[in-house]
């Protein structure tokens, strides 16, 4: 116990425990006082809600062997303040190298504490047996009210290889019997279009947050009757094809609370794939009643499937681009994004992104971080680049071989040049010659 | 730890004048080649012989151990290379190499005994498994009351003194370890080579029957099959590491360019100017490199004293090992303190198909077949395939990749090889995550022509350019034309790159979010703010507070977060690592 209360406290660099370190002083000269006055009742003289502190700090196994002490902390051990947060980790031996929440621990959770649940989470492996042992922990979750439920695939997705209606019956468990959902996160999941209106029937008051990105069994119309439905949802993530204007305009009417933060995958699954476009007048709709939102956008698509995207002004804040993109869709991105803070290029041609750069430079004025994987750029324009856009660039992350030595910067001096305009010492992105 | 300190005295005393001793007392030394493979620059080689009366050069190797171990074909081939190399110039000096079969601890007090050794002489080895087995021969040297003579020679800096410059810890960037490295004294100069002058007073004492108790045995002895073994792309041997390293220098001096080289499909063939495998067996001494380099730039820049990144090659090499000597779970997920524990996936078939090369992607199958070939691979091509085996398609444990390279790639060293593996994987080093190598698009601008899958992939030769790096998008008349089709005559891709990039980089994002306390929506924000970058340390901050650019309050995974247990592992072992990391800082602040 105290070994692990140490660490904490070193871990946490002595600022933020040093409230805790004070409530432990006192019951320790308490006790010295008791010690004197009768030997052996110290441990019951501590207070059952400083023992809870002390627990809190404790990882779940060493909290267990702690029950095994005396009547009063297995007691304590058994205080709904303990079960209020869970992470069932559920992983098999054949498939991840990661331990696994013990099976009688779970029984005994639905045993006893299900009422005490709020805050639960499970971190699913890539097998399809962990995602089973998932879906039957859910099922049983019948007598609790989650607030917050995570389904976290740490490796390859496999709730999608469960059957549909063995994950939908679970799921809806939940929703059927936590009637204040407020965050919700089942990116990856077989997840469709009843569920969802189950979850709106019972928490449209409560959800703040839903994630939902590559959820192939949810049509626009079902997400669509979330956000008609549930007034107080901020954050919402899922993919390009659940993104409707009729989406837009009902997160923009009246009733709707101000929208924090959007995310949208674009994702291709063949090349050649048609993507619809979205109206400029529906994100005009959404920065009129959310001004300060985020739309976060990641883009997985080949070169020629851009067609539809930064035709009009959109009001992208963070832009990821995990495949190539073309210099033609990056000039259009300095056109068409005014809002733009982060933007992140995994890869481009073999063409300098020079006049690009610098025209998203002057006309992004918000950006303050950029990401460069395998493209070119002169360094003549690159430091042309961070002098427009100076200190306000917090994060510059070039790959060395991104910058391509020019008649008046080599390799060898880029870094002071840049260092210089951004009033901080900076260096490109290394990678190991080896 | 008695041992240790000992080992490290005797590795800082110059021994370039041994302990005087009585007239009458026989000098009878063995110098115990491991790396350093080198009559070159071979400093404890060279003082080992200095005063002695007789000389025994050996190479301790366990012949059944070999065929068993994790070590390839074409590492045992080089290795042998090597030693027949280095016999016959120790006969050119009138003497031989020794091998010797068996363990070191069973090996050395048979000899010590056996031929009346007293002295005994190796170059320094930084790795901690090395410096274990060192510090075992010196106590049973010890016993025998037989003199140790080490020298550093196999890295360009004694790692110490820069882990002491640094307060103690090994610097955790490649950027804090170059600051560091600009205040180092300069690299000491290559010693003399061993010459048949030098070695005059030194006699070698040769059986008859040398060439059958300590000749060097053949890869049949080792229990390889040769048959069909293609001719070494990569001859080992100091002789062969010399005239490359000649090439080498007349190549750069002829394209007066010192900067690193552009990648383009030329580089991906092995280069008759390569030096990383005789570097990492010591055929090549890294400080004549370096100063043959300098020379050079002086020459040809007139003068003008030459950049740090002159020296990349050899420094990335030299980073590696410093990180990597006191860090026995170096190569290892759990234990590491420098790795960031991900959930990697345990799949066994997968892995196999990435190490055969039978992905279904041509560019990562035809690099994994050069490798098994050849033995060696362009950095980008390695960086290539780690990055598909790990973060960036099959979500596999870099520790698994980094055994398949320890099998094939003749320069993996045990620091090097898992140094570049997590930084590659970025499970270490701050390294952002965000871009992944593409494995159709990448080999697609390395070389357009595609002629570098045509030589490795044969079965894929009919394919025209465009179709090459995705064959499975070919219309099936190409197929046919081509005589391959796919999924029967070659595999299908065996992951979505488009789909498995997207869930990697979340995943990626979750760990480091956890790592950096990070809520906010910017991706390059979540990787904490390397505490190396500036030469001071300036940005501290940005490990604690996390430089926050989305919403404050509600943010996208608070809620989520505040679900997770605060006590897990992983949680733990993040915080663990930023402690460390926090130290550091502190440490480099005071400079």
């Amino acid at each position: 116990m105290k070994r692990v209360l140490q660490g904490n406290e070193q871990e946490d660099g002595g600022g933020t425990s040093a409230g805790s370190q004070e409530t432990l002083k006192r019951p320790c000269k308490q006790r010295r006082e008791n010690d004197l006055e009768e030997e052996g009742t110290r441990w019951e003289c501590l207070p059952q809600e400083i023992l809870l502190h002390i627990f809190q700090y404790l990882p779940l196994l060493d909290r267990a062997y702690a029950s095994q002490v005396c009547r009063g902390w297995n007691q304590a051990f058994h205080m709904p303040e303990l079960w209020r947060c869970f992470e069932f980790e559920l992983n098999q031996p054949a498939s991840s190298y990661l331990k696994a929440t013990h099976p009688d621990l779970i029984k005994q959770i639905i045993k006893r504490h299900s009422n005490h649940l709020q805050y639960v989470s499970f971190k699913v492996d890539s097998s399809r047996e962990s995602a089973e042992a998932a879906c039957d922990i859910l099922s049983q979750l019948v007598n609790c009210s989650l607030k917050t439920l995570g389904l976290i695939s740490t490796a390859r997705p496999s709730f999608m290889e469960l059957p549909k209606s063995h994950f939908i019956s679970a799921l809806t468990v939940v929703f059927v019997n936590s009637k204040s959902l407020s965050s919700l996160k089942i990116d990856d999941t077989p997840v469709d279009d009843p569920s969802l209106k189950v979850l709106v029937a019972n928490n449209s008051d409560t959800l703040k947050l839903l994630k939902m990105s590559s959820c192939p069994h949810v049509s626009p119309a079902g997400i669509l009757c979330v956000a008609d439905q549930c007034h107080g949802l901020r954050e919402l993530a899922l993919n390009y094809h659940l993104l409707s204007d009729e989406l837009l305009i009902a997160l923009s009417s009246e009733k709707h609370v101000h929208l924090e933060h959007l995310r949208i995958d674009v994702v291709s699954e063949n090349p050649g794939q048609q993507f619809h476009t979205i109206k400029k007048s529906s994100w005009d709709a959404m920065v009129r009643h959310s001004p300060k939102f985020n739309l976060v956008m990641y883009f997985f698509l080949y070169e020629d499937e851009f067609g539809p995207f930064f035709r009009d002004e959109i009001p992208v804040t963070h832009l990821y681009f995990g495949r190539s993109v073309s210099k033609d869709v990056l000039g259009r991105v300095g056109l068409t994004c005014p809002r733009l803070v982060e933007l992140v290029v995994c890869a481009n041609g073999l063409r300098p992104l020079d006049e690009e750069l610098i025209r998203i430079a002057q006309r992004c004025t918000q950006l303050s971080a950029i990401g460069l994987g395998e493209c070119e750029v002169s360094c003549s324009a690159f430091v042309e680049f961070v002098k427009m856009c100076g200190d306000r660039l917090t994060q510059l992350s070039i790959m060395e071989e991104v910058l391509v030595p020019d008649h008046r910067y080599g390799l060898d001096d880029i870094h002071w040049e840049v260092s210089k305009h951004l009033g901080r010492v900076w260096f490109p992105d290394m990678m190991p010659t080896w | 730890l008695v041992l240790l300190l000992f080992c490290e005295l005797v590795a800082r005393v110059p021994w370039a004048s041994p302990t005087p001793r009585a007239g009458d007392m026989v000098v009878n030394t063995i110098h115990w080649f491991r790396k350093g493979l080198r009559l070159h620059d071979n400093p404890s080689l060279r003082d080992s012989i200095q005063g002695a009366d007789t000389l025994r050069c050996i190479y301790i190797l366990d012949p059944w151990f070999a065929g068993s171990s994790n070590v390839g074909i074409n590492r045992w081939r080089f290795l042998l290379h090597c030693l027949e190399d280095l016999d016959a110039s120790l006969r050119k000096l009138n003497s031989r190499l020794f091998v010797i079969r068996g363990q070191p601890t069973d090996v050395f007090p048979r000899l010590f005994k056996e031929w009346h050794i007293t002295r005994l002489s190796y170059e320094y080895d930084s790795e901690p498994f090395g410096k274990e087995r060192d510090a075992a021969i010196q106590k049973l040297a010890k016993e025998a009351a037989v003199e140790v003579m080490v020298r550093i020679s196999h890295t360009l800096y004694d790692l110490d003194k820069i882990i002491e410059l640094n307060g103690g810890q090994s610097p955790l960037t490649y950027k804090r370890f170059q600051a560091l490295i600009n205040h180092m004294d300069a690299v000491e100069l290559p010693v003399e080579t061993i010459t048949s002058e030098f070695i005059k007073k030194c006699a070698t004492p040769i059986s008859e029957d040398h060439d059958e108790k300590f000749g060097v045995p053949s890869l049949e002895e080792l229990g390889f099959e040769t048959e069909g073994l293609i001719t070494a792309v990569w001859p080992g041997g100091e002789t062969e590491a010399l005239m490359r390293l000649e090439r080498h220098l007349e190549r750069k001096a002829w394209v007066a360019n010192f900067e690193r080289p552009r990648m383009n499909a030329n580089s991906l063939l092995a280069s008759p100017t390569g030096l990383s495998p005789y570097l990492r067996f010591g055929c090549l001494s890294c400080r004549l490199f370096y100063f043959k380099l300098t020379d050079l730039y002086r020459k040809v820049k007139k003068n003008s004293t030459p950049p740090l990144s002159l020296y990349g090659q050899l420094l990335w090499r030299e980073f590696f090992y410093t990180t990597a000597t006191n860090n026995p779970c170096f190569d290892k997920i759990e234990g590491n303190p420098v790795c960031v524990q991900i959930p990697w996936d345990r799949n066994p078939e997968a892995l196999a198909k990435w190490a055969e090369g039978r992905t279904g992607f041509p560019w990562i199958d035809a690099i994994m077949t050069q490798l098994r070939q050849e033995g060696w691979i362009h950095h980008l091509a390695r960086h290539a395939v780690a990055c598909f085996l790990t973060r960036g398609d099959l979500w596999i444990s870099w520790e698994e990749g980094m055994k398949v390279f320890e099998e094939l790639l003749l320069d993996a060293d045990w620091s090097v090889n898992a140094g570049s593996w997590m930084w590659l994987s970025c499970s270490s080093f701050f390294q952002q995550f965000f871009h992944c190598y593409c494995p159709v698009g990448f080999g697609r601008r390395t070389d357009p022509n595609s002629d570098y899958i045509r030589r490795y992939l044969p079965i894929l030769r009919g394919f025209p350019a465009k179709y090459i790096y995705d064959p499975w998008n070919a219309p099936e008349e190409v197929q046919k034309a081509a005589k391959c089709i796919i999924g029967v005559h070659y595999p299908r891709p065996m992951v979505n790159h488009a789909e498995a990039s997207r869930i990697n980089i979340e995943r990626m994002k979750q760990i480091y979010q956890q790592l950096s306390c990070y809520r906010g929506l910017g991706l390059l924000a979540t990787v904490p703010a390397n505490p190396n970058n500036g030469a001071s340390g300036s940005n501290v901050a940005g490990v604690s507070t996390g430089t926050s650019q989305g919403p404050g309050g509600f943010s996208e995974d608070q809620s989520i977060q505040e679900g997770t247990s605060r006590t897990g592992t992983q949680a733990r072992w993040l915080t663990l690592l930023l402690f460390k990391m926090y130290n550091a800082i502190k440490i480099l602040t005071c400079y």
